[in-house]
Parts: C-alpha cells; sequence; structure tokens
C-alpha cells in the first residue's frame, strides 16, 4: 500500500475544524496555567501553611508524572466523584494544571528575585503587604518570565495532541477520524503535523512579538 | 483508599516500571545519538548538513511527539516500516528527544569561550583535535544539567507509547482504571513508581553534575 496523498483535501474542512479546537484548547489551557501559576506561586511562597503543603505536595506530584496519566486521573477521577465534565473541559482543566504547576515554579523563583528595595519601598509608602504583592512585586516578577513562560506555551500546544486520548476533539482527533474513514494513516497524520507546525510557528512568532515589545517598554 | 486492591495489583504495575525504564534507556541512548549527530550536523562546514540538522530540529520540535509515534506505528507499514509497538515508541521517542538534545549540545558547545578555539587553533591543532581536546571537555561539563532536563522530560514522555498499546505505566494505570473504577490509587501507584525513577535518575544527573565540576 503506497502512499496517495489525493485523499487529503476532501477532508481539508474536518482538519481544519480539528486545528480550530487545538487553538481553543490552548488559548483556554494557557489562560488557565497562566493564572493558576500566579495563583500557586503566591500561595506556595505565602499562604498558610495548611494551604501551601497541599499546594506544594500537588507540584510535586504534577512534576514528576506523565501529562498523560494526570489527563486520565483527572478525566475518570472527576466521573468517580460524580463530577461528569464534557471531555472539552475535563482536557483544559488537565492541560492547565499541568502547565500551571511548570509557571508556578518559574513565578516563584521570579517573584524572590524582584529587589527587596522594592518591598520596603512599597511599605513605606503605604501600601498594605497585599497591595504591594498584587500593585508592585507580581507585575515585575510576572514580566520578568514571559519569555520562559512563552516556551510552556509552545510546549502546551503540542502537549493538547494528548486530551485525543481522552476523546477531547480536536487536530489529533480530528485526523484519526479521517484516518477510520481512509485507512491513511500516514497521510492525514502527516497533515496534522503540517497543521501543528504552522500553528506553532504563529505561536512562536507572535511570542518573539511580544518579547520585544515587553523589552522595548522597559 | 482500597489498600487491598493497592496489594492485588502492584505486582503488574511494578512489571509496567520496568518497561518504563526500558523504555527510557533506550529512548536516551538513541536521543543522545541524535543529538550528538545532530549537533555536528548544525555546526558542520558544509552548508548542506547544517540545512539538514536545521530542517531536523525545526519539524522534530514543531510537532507533538504523540504525532511522531503515530506517524511511525500507524503509518510506517505503510511506507514498507513494519515494527511492533515497543520499537516504534522507542524510535519515534528517541529521534523526537534527539532533537531537543541536538539544541542542547549545540548550546553547550557554543558557550565555550572563542578564545579557547582560536588559541588550540594558533597552535597549530586540527580543527578536529580543537573540538575533541579542548572544546568537548569544558562542554561535556556543561551539558550535564541541560541534558538532564531532557531526561526528566523524556521518561514523562515514555508514557506517549501508552496509546499504542505498549503495556508500561500509564497503559497499566489506564487498563486497571478502566476495570476498577478506582482511578486515584491507580494514579498514586502509577505516580509513585514515575517518581520514584524521576528523583532516582534526578540525584544521579545532579551527583555527576556535581563530580563534573569538582574535577
Amino acid at each position: 500500500m503506497g502512499l496517495d496523498f489525493s485523499v487529503v483535501p476532501s477532508y481539508f474542512g474536518v482538519l481544519l475544524m480539528g486545528a480550530g479546537w487545538t487553538i481553543a484548547i490552548t488559548i483556554c489551557a494557557g489562560i488557565l496555567s497562566f493564572f493558576g501559576g500566579i495563583v500557586f506561586a503566591v500561595i506556595a511562597l505565602y499562604a498558610h501553611w495548611a494551604l501551601r503543603l497541599p499546594v506544594r505536595g500537588f507540584a510535586f506530584l504534577f512534576m514528576g508524572t506523565p501529562l498523560l496519566l494526570q489527563l486520565f486521573l483527572i478525566y475518570f477521577g472527576l466521573i468517580q466523584i460524580g463530577i461528569d465534565l464534557p471531555a472539552f473541559v475535563a482536557g483544559v482543566i488537565g492541560l492547565g494544571l499541568h502547565f500551571a504547576v511548570y509557571n508556578s515554579e518559574l513565578i516563584q523563583a521570579s517573584i524572590l528575585a524582584v529587589d527587596k528595595g522594592q518591598y520596603e519601598g512599597a511599605r513605606t509608602l503605604g501600601l498594605s503587604r497585599g497591595q504591594t504583592l498584587r500593585r508592585i512585586v507580581i507585575p515585575q516578577a510576572v514580566r520578568a518570565v514571559i519569555p520562559p513562560m512563552g516556551n510552556n506555551m509552545i510546549a502546551l500546544l503540542k502537549d493538547s495532541a494528548l486530551v485525543s486520548v481522552i476523546g477531547v476533539m480536536e487536530l489529533t482527533l480530528a485526523a484519526q477520524q479521517a484516518i477510520s474513514r481512509t485507512y491513511r494513516p500516514f497521510e492525514f497524520y502527516l497533515a496534522a503535523a503540517f497543521c501543528y507546525y504552522i500553528v506553532n510557528l504563529a505561536l512562536e512568532a507572535g511570542l518573539r512579538h511580544l518579547e520585544r515589545r515587553i523589552a522595548a517598554s522597559r | 483508599m482500597d489498600l487491598d486492591l493497592i496489594l492485588r495489583v502492584y505486582p503488574f504495575f511494578l512489571e509496567a516500571a520496568w518497561v518504563t525504564i526500558q523504555l527510557s534507556v533506550l529512548t536516551a541512548l538513541l536521543g543522545l545519538t541524535c543529538g550528538a549527530l545532530g549537533a555536528a550536523a548544525r555546526m558542520s562546514r558544509l552548508a548542506l548538513f547544517r540545512w539538514i540538522g536545521a530542517v531536523y530540529v525545526s519539524l522534530w520540535r514543531g510537532t507533538p511527539a504523540l504525532i511522531q509515534v503515530f506517524i511511525l506505528y500507524f503509518g510506517g507499514p505503510q511506507i514498507g516500516i513494519q515494527l511492533d509497538s515497543f520499537a516504534a515508541g522507542t524510535i519515534a521517542l528517541g529521534v523526537n528527544i534527539g532533537a531537543y538534545m541536538t539544541e542542547t549540545i549545540r548550546g553547550a558547545i557554543i558557550s565555550v569561550d572563542r578564545g579557547q578555539t582560536e588559541a588550540a587553533r594558533t597552535l597549530g591543532m586540527s580543527r578536529w583535535e580543537t573540538m575533541r581536546k579542548v572544546v568537548l571537555p569544558q562542554a561535556a561539563r556543561m551539558m550535564i544539567r541541560p541534558l538532564g532536563v531532557n531526561i526528566n522530560a523524556l521518561i514523562k514522555g515514555t508514557a506517549l507509547v501508552a496509546p499504542i498499546s505498549v503495556v508500561e505505566l500509564t497503559y497499566t494505570a489506564q487498563r486497571f482504571i478502566g476495570s476498577t473504577y478506582k482511578p486515584f490509587e491507580m494514579f498514586l501507584l502509577a505516580g509513585l513508581l514515575y517518581m520514584i525513577i524521576i528523583y532516582a535518575v534526578g540525584h544521579g544527573i545532579n551527583w555527576l553534575d556535581r563530580r563534573a565540576r569538582i574535577t
């Protein structure tokens, strides 16, 4: 059985819709991982130990296990405790939490690296501890880690392929549907890879643009 | 927490962990080989090799590893490559991590001060001698830690062969979740074994890194 790419164009719409869903998942999970990362970082550094320890334990567990295993836990675990979420939501939560843990590590290091004088200055000016964190420290800390968080976003885009395994409709599953009708795995997985590559290039270009703007605004 | 169940199924998980370890070792060896070749190609004097190296890194890093596994395992037979799932998974993941390792190795080599190369060349060493006797020994020390990061990612990445039915840890956890409806227990069991492997390897790499700094 040789290769025959002539069947691919008739599934162009299916793949395009899959790519759309992949982008939607990446954006939703990316936003969740961004804000989740900030929340986890603040908790891991400043919260009462009763909150800090579980969050640190969670981070330890999530950094030491594969994403695919975590997706199975979240998808089937939520069903077990009676929460039957659509696969899309479970996938976004799984990806978002996974990358929130990695973003949190970056943000924690960055918060600790913010000049101590900034705290002292803000506190002297009469800002409360919470205000100092929210308005002075965190904006600086987050801005400093935009480039490495961008790398996490690129990893997230590629890892979004894993949610096909729990049945989320996206690019990889779209390719699989086309394959189940045509029995042409090589052609359609290659076509899907091509779509991922294009989206990946666009995301990289966008992140470079963002980095330049941040560098310029300093 | 169902302890009875855990005690009943853990031998299956131990067996699966052994498969994960084998996958990790083979993938790491293939990845290091591809990484060394890729770095050599990217730093070659021949433009063609540099171009091949750059395309390899860009394509393999720019697409999901899962898709690469699927292309080789499901698509391979169409172009005459018939591999069992373990072999297909190992090769796809090894070549994938090799693209990341290419950049790690190249980065470490570039970070060796240019003056070192210039001095060695002035002393009459050939390009190859300079690389082997002056640059690589220094670069090797610098690449231990970043290669450790790649290896950490690779161990977790071995879970990607679960969808092509290699009976490793994630596949085993998935199968038992399906048959027992105890996702938390199965996750903890598989997770614990992954963490033992990952943190043990991490310690080994830290130890290597410290030793390389002392000498």
